[in-house]
């Protein structure tokens, strides 16, 4: 019902502009960022010229743009390839089924260039993948801590020492590991891939793992004895009494957590050559065309957006979650 | 008279400064079906008291027998209701209720007859208009109706009451007292209420157990309260019997176990003018 009152509340000025009516529509919180971004797009404009580098000149806003063009178009003509690849595979084997019916018709996967687009997704899923594991990890262990005093003193020290450990640090022990470990003739993941994810976890561990352990301990002193007199079993404890009181911080954590996760990924992506747009910023690097520094701008503000927009729908996933609805979340 | 037995209970807590003696030979025996009231100045052990009952607290020495059993730990057959309601702000009042009774009538109730209790217990403390509000919805009164509720629907054998009034407002505090005379006129419960309300413990109690101040705290008085039952505050207000129990209560709290007050400004002066010797809180005729 409150949602439905949020929603009509939010639509009212919308209805209002349909009508004609201006004055209706709030025009603060939509005109004040757009002139924030203006502001830096004149900015930019305005100082990169100034800047000569190597390649060229620092691309400004203009360039930046035709880039996203030439990305997209990229990526629009490697799809055709693709399709037209298939395509050619399926009518082949068909002629040679027809002429030998005994044929069994062979399947192979089109191996053209990954683009910018590609690339994108690639990150998303290890992003994903590393922070799933993190918060499987992090989530029950620090419900574990949280409970026990003598167990949080014992974690915390450990804690604070791999809490501050750069991903650049971590990874060629990763990397060792990884190629020590998994040892397989018929790889589910490419190694470069799980060097990534396991980097990314490490790094995005400690943000739920310490919030996760400080919200169950805040749990009100009354509530631990009612749990007691009612002699609640450990599970229905921590189900109806602990995790509810503790979601909150459980998600600030999950949110600082996939915001160093996705930080990091760049990093590793990078150095552990795995595909991803870290790896598109390396090679745009180190192609060095005169377009290279366009591009790498690109993929600094698609970065810089989909780390925004992740943060988005966690904060929507709490709200979802959240059972005190009145609490203003940002 | 021996229905709970709280047998020469003593407890110290252990402080930097060596251990300190809260309660010393805590003796009292409470008769089934009886409500006793436990008064003393802020400070003074009552909660000590009942946690220890409720198991919460171990005592150092002596124990807690209720039915014949000893107690040691916390469990349904003493229901508690805290000062601060206690309830789990993400559950509406029936589902707090819900909880307490889903665990403790598991597999001796159907869901039916489980849903049949709660609807009673909340309907016995007024409730059922808002059963499905939660707490941060209902005002002060009504969470600690619920939190009587809760304590209500499990059945317990001594209802532990710790100041379950003491941060309502007058007129609250008198539709809830009003509330729970009634409930125990029907349902006959054991009780033990901490309170520091003089009116509250008068018009309530089959017996005040009145305490000496701590360190070291004790039973010092008891008062049987014989007034017939029900009780109206209004026709009570006049009669020279209730004043004078009341009377009987004041003396004992601002008489005989006078609290004084350390006031920064004393100290000062106190030790301003080396009055070192000066005893802190002067107790006269304990026990």
């Amino acid at each position: 019902m409150r949602l439905a009152l949020t929603q009509s509340d939010w639509l009212q000025p919308l209805r209002g502009l349909a009508r004609g009516d201006l004055s209706a529509f709030p025009w603060r919180p939509v005109l004040f960022p757009m002139l924030g971004i203006l502001a830096f797009l004149l900015f930019w404009a305005q100082t990169a010229p100034m800047i000569n580098t190597s390649l060229g000149q620092f691309p400004g806003p203009a360039q930046v743009y035709e880039q996203v063009g030439n990305l997209w178009a990229e990526h629009r003509a490697e799809q055709a390839r693709a399709e037209e690849f298939y395509q050619r595979m399926a009518e082949m084997n068909e002629r040679r089924m027809a002429a030998d019916p005994d044929y069994v018709p062979r399947e192979r996967s089109y191996s053209g260039r990954t683009t910018f687009i590609d690339q994108i997704f690639t990150s998303l899923k290890t992003v994903m993948m590393g922070f799933a594991i993190a918060s499987l990890i992090a989530i029950p262990l620090g419900i574990v801590i949280g409970l026990s005093g003598g167990l949080y003193q014992a974690a915390n020290p450990i804690i604070q020492v791999l809490k501050p450990i750069s991903p650049l640090a971590w990874l060629p022990l990763v990397t060792l590991v990884v190629s020590a470990v998994y040892v397989s003739d018929n790889p589910m993941f490419s190694r470069s891939f799980l060097v990534s994810v396991f980097t990314v976890t490490l790094c995005s561990l400690w943000p739920t793992l310490i919030n996760t352990a400080v919200g169950v301990g805040n749990t009100s002193k009354d509530l631990v004895n009612v749990s007691s007199v009612l002699r609640l079993n450990w599970f229905t404890h921590v189900r109806r009494i602990v995790l509810p009181g503790a979601v909150p911080m459980i998600f600030t954590g999950l949110r600082l957590s996939l915001s160093i996760g996705w930080m990091v990924l760049i990093a590793a992506e990078m150095l552990a050559q795995n595909p991803g747009l870290g790896k598109f910023v390396w090679d745009e690097f180190q192609n060095g065309s005169s377009q290279s520094l366009s591009r790498i701008m690109v993929a600094v503000l698609v970065i810089g957006m989909i780390g925004f927009v992740l943060d988005r729908i966690m904060l929507a996933l709490q709200r979802l979650v959240s059972w005190d609805k009145s609490a203003v979340l940002r | 008279m021996n229905y709970l037995h709280i047998d020469h209970v003593s407890m110290e807590f252990p402080t930097p400064k060596g251990p300190f003696k809260a309660l010393d030979n805590v003796d009292l025996r409470i008769g089934k079906g009886e409500f006793v009231s436990l008064i003393g100045h802020s400070g003074c052990g009552k909660s000590t008291v009942l946690n220890i009952v409720a198991g919460l607290l171990q005592a150092t020495r002596g124990g807690i027998s209720l039915d014949g059993k000893e107690v040691d730990s916390p469990g349904p057959d003493r229901g508690v209701v805290f000062q601060n309601h206690s309830l789990a702000p993400w559950l509406t009042a029936y589902q707090n209720v819900e909880l307490a009774v889903r665990q403790v009538f598991k597999g001796r109730k159907t869901r039916a007859e489980m849903r049949e209790w709660i609807r009673h217990n909340l309907a016995l403390v007024h409730m059922e208009h808002a059963m499905n509000k939660r707490p941060d919805e209902l005002s002060g009164g009504m969470k600690q109706r619920v939190g009587i509720a809760r304590a209500l629907s499990i059945e317990p054998k001594v209802l532990l009451l710790d100041e379950p009034f003491g941060a309502l407002d007058a007129l609250t505090r008198a539709h809830l007292q009003d509330s729970l005379m009634e409930i125990h006129a029907d349902l006959g419960n054991t009780v033990i209420m901490i309170t520091h309300d003089v009116d509250e413990a008068v018009l309530l109690s089959d017996r005040i157990v009145m305490m000496t101040n701590g360190p070291a705290a004790t039973v010092g008085q008891v008062l049987e309260i014989d007034l017939e039952r029900p009780r109206d505050r209004v026709a009570l207000a006049d009669s020279s019997h209730y004043n004078h129990y009341r009377q009987e209560v004041l003396r004992f709290l601002y008489e005989k176990q006078r609290k004084v007050e350390d006031f920064p400004q004393q100290q000062q002066r106190r030790q301003a003018g080396g009055m070192v010797g000066e005893t802190r809180r002067r107790t006269v005729g304990a026990g």
